[in-house]
């Protein structure tokens, strides 16, 4: 077991690797006229265009080193412009082009907001999913069956940002109702934030609910189909006891740790789901730096989500093979 | 010798499938499966609906008349007008024009590009397979939409743009499936076979990898292009992907026309139902073709269908796919 996990980890290096030469190659492929772009709004929202050169731009930017200089810099291999060694090894993300503030605070201060929305979603996720997945399951191919799956072929099917829109539009019309679009801090008020963060957190919940329901109820009906259950059956135990008891402790297994795998589902749900709902996480900290093309933040945002990604992947791997003993460690 | 006897037959069965596999799939599908034919029904209406676009669609898609600004549905606008006084009706035509592009080219490129990784990296294995994955690792890490407005901001809106970008990310997403049933299939005796009596590298790949792994590209080819146009909506929506006023049904959603939609909630009903109308569709066409042509039900079956065939899935369970 020991072994295994050090190997996983040791093949998480290269791909780290990579992840910060992919990052670091997006954002510097900016073609030239988008420094232009920079130029116009940088000094019709600041006002101080006067200043503003291209070089001066380049050179905020780093853009003016040679690419491995920049790479180093960035990393935090490579000393910086005034001696100091600072970047990604060092905890330095940069700061932002806009804002004088460092992008390590703004993601903290965000996240919150995201991860509760993700909390929410997930736990909607599975309460739809799991009863309906199970119920699939032990009535494979009836009716009750069918109804299932295509409740969860429409759960993927449905658009979140279509649902948002209808959910701020409609209630607003019939009952002149509107969700808030103040964001309250769950520690200033806990049932106002959390009457906020339902809706949004329910629709992502709806969404991502078709892709576990699906898992459940093939995990279910492979689990349903070993010796132990017939031998359930064979004791003349109760359904009850064997679907709860003996099948689902078994298929809900990697029904739950894959919800680490969906990571990347639930984040690219939030970019949406916050921009509708004016949530200031992490996924309209995004959005914002890209309307602005905010490239310090985009790359340190995009960095930081992948980390986290992969450090889940591994994470799942390892409690999977932790909780089940059958999982080969090859 | 005996065995050669043996094997021969079979191959010969095998390649007389192959050439009918197109018509066995369209049989089974309008035969067993009545929501998979719905959909393919909806993709069809789909596909007509982009090419004609210019023939169905009573106005264009640009065309302003300021006397309807935010009209009701009613006889002359079936759907209403939107706030520049757009039929929307004409819209949702031509936006299922730009669903069609995104979910066709998109998908064809995914596969295109997933083929090209999954089967070079399955199949020469070694190094080049090591390093290929530690690539494709890096990519998974990135949540797609993330992603995708990333390369989106550099690129700049347009479909050429949002095409290339689904299609080779989701590509290199994919290679994975592919590259797995690269490996299932170098394992089987008929590869070994192939190598042992000394048919050269290309000609395996040509003969026996390539034809063995197409169920597999056909079903990922159509559980893909509804999230392509799903995908496509989203971008379009948060303002990365088709840019006004050519019509995507995201971005019939976003932008200054959300602030009129309080007034004329027609607005926001008909592009978002037309989206998840034709995805749900899309999804349940990929689902039925799934369950006909998974490679864990085929083998050993000869023929398709019948009481083997049922036996075979009560055993394994129609849909044992892990979900990504």
């Amino acid at each position: 077991m020991r072994a295994y996990v050090v190997r996983r980890f040791l093949l998480m290096i290269p791909t780290l690797g990579i992840v910060t030469v992919i990052v670091f190659l997006l954002v510097r492929f900016i073609p030239g006229d988008v420094i232009d772009m920079m130029m116009a709004q940088m000094s019709e929202q600041s006002g101080m265009g006067a200043e503003l050169t291209e070089e001066y731009l380049r050179e905020a930017m780093g853009l003016d080193q040679p690419m491995h200089v920049q790479y180093g810099r960035w990393l935090g291999v490579w000393p910086q412009e005034t001696g100091e060694v600072s970047g990604i090894f060092q905890g330095d993300l940069g700061e932002s082009l806009w804002k004088n503030e460092s992008i390590v605070q703004e993601i903290i201060q965000r996240l919150p907001v995201s991860l509760e929305l993700g909390v929410i979603a997930l736990l909607t996720a599975w309460i739809i999913a799991i009863p309906i997945g199970v119920y699939s399951a032990i009535r494979q191919d009836t009716w009750g069956d069918y109804v299932g799956r295509t409740i969860a072929i429409l759960a993927i099917s449905l658009p979140s940002f279509w649902i948002g829109t209808m959910v701020i539009v409609y209630p607003s019309i019939w009952w002149g109702w509107t969700p808030s679009l103040e964001y309250i801090p769950i520690v200033r008020d806990l049932g106002v934030n959390l009457v906020q963060f339902m809706i949004p957190g329910f629709i992502m919940g709806m969404v991502m609910s078709g892709t576990t329901m699906r898992m459940t109820r093939t995990m279910m009906l492979e689990v349903l189909r070993q010796d132990y259950i017939r031998t359930a059956w064979a004791k003349g135990l109760k359904e009850r006891t064997i679907i709860v008891r003996h099948a689902m402790k078994n298929a809900l297994i990697p029904v739950i740790t894959i919800a680490g795998m969906m990571l990347p589902f639930l984040i690219s749900g939030t970019v949406i789901i916050e921009q509708i709902f004016c949530l200031p996480g992490i996924g309209r900290l995004m959005f914002e730096a890209l309307t602005q093309r905010d490239y310090p933040v985009i790359s340190g945002i995009n960095l930081v989500l992948a980390t986290v990604v992969l450090l889940m992947n591994l994470l799942v791997d390892v409690t999977y093979a932790w909780l089940d003993p059958r999982v080969q460690y090859q | 010798m005996a065995e050669e006897m043996t094997t021969s037959p079979i191959t010969a069965a095998e390649v007389r499938k192959h050439h009918s596999m197109w018509a066995e799939l369209f049989i089974r599908l309008v035969k067993e499966k009545p929501m998979g034919t719905v959909g393919g029904v909806i993709m069809l209406v789909l596909i007509l609906t982009g090419i004609f676009a210019e023939i169905l669609a009573p106005y264009g898609y640009n065309e302003i008349i300021l006397a309807d600004r935010l009209d009701p549905p009613t006889a002359s606008h079936l759907l209403g007008c939107d706030n520049l006084g757009r039929d929307l009706l004409s819209r949702i035509i031509y936006g299922a024009r730009i669903s069609m592009l995104v979910g066709f080219c998109g998908a064809l490129l995914e596969a295109a590009v997933s083929l090209i990784i999954g089967v070079t990296s399955g199949f020469f294995g070694g190094k080049y397979d090591m390093f290929m994955q530690r690539f494709v690792d890096s990519f998974m890490c990135f949540p797609p939409l993330v992603l995708y407005l990333t390369i989106m901001a550099v690129l700049g809106p347009g479909l050429l743009q949002v095409i290339l970008v689904l299609g080779i990310t989701g590509g290199i997403r994919g290679s994975r499936v592919t590259r797995s049933a690269v490996i299932g299939i170098k394992e089987n005796v008929y590869f070994e076979a192939a190598r042992a009596i000394g048919v050269p590298g290309g000609r395996t790949l040509i003969r026996h990898v390539l034809p063995n792994i197409m169920p597999v590209i056909i079903v990922g080819f159509t559980t893909v292009i509804g999230r392509m146009i799903l995908s496509e909506a989203m971008l379009s929506f948060l303002g990365f992907g088709i840019p006004p006023p050519t019509p995507s049904w995201g971005g019939m959603l976003s932008g200054t026309g959300r602030q009129y939609m309080l007034q004329a909630p027609w607005m926001c009903i008909w592009p978002g139902l037309a989206l998840a109308a034709v995805v749900y569709g899309i999804n349940m066409l990929g689902d039925a073709v799934r369950d006909i042509l998974d490679p864990r039900l085929r083998g050993g079956l000869g023929r398709y269908g019948g009481a083997k065939l049922k036996k075979m899935q009560e055993r394994l369970g129609p849909d044992t796919e892990k979900e990504e």
